[in-house]
């Protein structure tokens, strides 16, 4: 259970370029349930996720996960309960190192790092079978650096390390935006699974409708930071796919 | 051996020492260290300080790294802690040094002729090349151990090291230091080659590293069976080599500096513009730096 109460956040504070993203907003997302957030750009989907990471910090508000308040805790502190996916494919992986080393790396995730060697023999197997579920052939470059993978597959990595140690929320920023359709229908198919399987809470930013309804369990819409449409997937109705491709998605989603 | 050759060869040892440690902040951690010219004096001041106190050369010299990893926690903290930008934080210890390295001994100019030095027990060259292949050794290995992976990967993306539950500002600590124990060790050991400490010795050492560095990368440069910790070696006896070289063909000492930065700038368009050369059709790896 993820609780946002009186989030506020400002950009820019005493210049010219002062914005107010947040003003106060209330959000709750249900455990175990995948929610996407559609709003047009600019609106403050991707300040949300940052805030909720904690690549930044909120001015005023609590954000509360399973009533624990981690507002007030760095990135590095909160990563012990959140795993997310970014849009830019090499931002959820390190490029230089190869699969399996960046796998050993996930894997250690919120341990202490020590003078042992990172990749143990004894793990390749399990690594490989994670990776192998996608489909991809990842299994089969496990020792190829990932700077040398497609987006996709780099995207599938990342969601596989973001996910391994199952953490209670996962945080998807548009991670199939850069993906070609085929590519993209993987890597969303396996994010619901995942979800599924390792009962997280996932909260995913979409720019692609049929996706954002497809793929999760609840659709928020925001508009300037405030709240404008909050439904089950299964309840929108065909007005409500209208009004939001007429009324505030139609620049968003040009494509 | 030819004289020329030899030399050339021992001191591109000693400046192997400095490469890997330059290597460790320009391409592990992706941070441009400027100190460089004031770590590679200092820890030759150091070690001059403690041998001249009457300490085992050999004690010396780890006591000159020891120190240099200091002159790499001032840069790290100017950095990480007050967080003012790495160029800056790495010209302002280097100021700070070129003080404190004229306080060390009180004087800008410091002989060790007669001083006993890790040289007499044996062959300069041996010698050299075993510290170097023990420095290599160690930093391979500890590049593949979890810290050391931590920090490849702070200086690949610092994201992932924070969606990790770590602090990448450690890692970056922890890599100026090791960066600037290194430098100080080549410096110390460049006193005792040359048998004396001088202010100015760390002049160009920054450019020479990066040479080295530079040229490593260009040889053999699709090749993934070399580690960057060989090919900063082989640069930097490479370079020596080049230096030497135009030298003997009678370029004059002080038109030195200029060739040692068309050296960088000759290599770096190589790898800029002609990266497929050898006619291998890999994609280019590697970050680039220039
Ligand atoms: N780090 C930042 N500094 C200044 N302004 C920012 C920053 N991040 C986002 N903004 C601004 O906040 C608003 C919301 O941005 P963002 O959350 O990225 O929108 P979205 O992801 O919905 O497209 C935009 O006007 C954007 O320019
Ligand atoms: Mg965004």
């Amino acid at each position: 259970m993820l609780n946002i109460k009186g989030l506020e956040k400002r950009f820019n504070i005493g210049t010219p370029n002062e914005i107010q993203v947040f003003n106060g907003l209330d959000l709750n997302f249900e455990k175990n349930k995948c929610t996407a957030i559609i709003g047009p750009n600019g609106c403050g989907k991707s300040t949300l996720m940052n805030l909720i990471a904690g690549t930044l910090m909120v001015d005023n508000g609590t954000i509360e996960l399973n009533g624990k308040t981690i507002s007030n805790l760095k990135e590095e502190d909160r990563s012990e309960f959140i795993g997310r996916v970014h849009q830019n494919p090499s931002m959820g992986v390190s490029p230089s190192l190869t699969i399996l080393e960046n796998m050993a790396l996930a894997d250690k995730k919120n341990n202490k790092f020590s003078l042992k060697f990172l990749v143990n023999k004894k793990n390749i197997d399990r690594y490989k079978e994670l990776v192998a579920q996608l489909d991809l052939g990842l299994e089969n470059l496990m020792n190829t650096k990932v700077k040398f993978l497609s987006g996709g597959q780099r995207q599938s990595l990342s969601l596989i390390m973001a996910s391994m140690k199952h953490p209670d929320l996962i945080l998807l920023d548009e991670h199939t935006a850069a993906l070609d359709p085929k590519t993209s229908h993987v890597v969303m198919t396996k994010t619901k699974e995942l979800i599924d399987k390792y009962e997280m809470t996932g909260i995913m930013i979409s720019h692609n409708m049929r996706d954002a309804i497809k793929y999760s369990d609840r659709v928020i819409m925001l508009d300037k930071g405030i709240v404008v449409l909050d439904k089950p997937s299964i309840a929108l109705t065909e007005e409500d796919l209208n009004n939001i491709y007429i009324d505030r998605l139609d620049k968003a989603i040009a494509v | 051996m030819n004289g020329l050759i030899m030399t050339s060869i021992e001191q591109g040892l000693i400046f192997a020492v400095l490469a890997m440690g330059v290597f460790i902040t320009n391409k592990v951690l992706n941070i441009a260290d400027l100190s460089v010219e004031g770590s590679f004096p200092f820890g030759a001041f150091i070690f001059a300080k403690f041998l001249l106190m009457g300490v085992n050369p050999v004690i010396a010299t780890i006591l000159a790294f020891a120190f240099g990893t200091l002159a790499g926690l001032l840069t790290a903290t100017l950095f990480t802690k007050f967080k003012i930008n790495a160029l800056l934080s790495g010209i302002l210890t280097m100021n700070i040094l070129y003080s404190v390295n004229l306080r060390i001994n009180n004087a800008a100019n410091v002989p060790l002729s007669g001083q006993r030095t890790i040289f007499d027990f044996g062959p300069k060259l041996l010698i050299l090349l075993a510290i170097v292949i023990v420095v290599k050794l160690l930093l391979d290995l500890f590049l593949k151990t979890e810290v050391g992976y931590l920090l490849v990967a702070t200086g690949d993306n610092e994201s992932l090291v924070k969606s990790l539950g770590q602090k990448s500002d450690n890692y970056k600590i922890l890599g100026l230091m090791l960066s600037n124990g290194l430098i100080a060790l080549s410096g110390a050991l460049m006193a005792q080659y040359n048998g004396y400490v001088d202010a100015s010795m760390g002049k160009a050492t920054l450019v020479i590293a990066l040479a080295a560095i530079i040229i490593g990368d260009t040889f053999m440069k699709n090749s993934s069976f070399l580690k960057n910790t060989t090919r900063a070696i082989i640069g930097a006896i490479a370079y020596k080599l080049i230096g030497g070289f135009a030298i003997d063909l009678g370029l004059h000492p002080n038109d030195l500096s200029a060739i040692n930065a068309t050296i960088v700038i000759v290599f770096l368009l190589y790898n800029n513009f002609f990266p497929n050369i050898m006619g291998k059709l890999n994609k280019k790896g590697g970050r680039d730096y220039a």
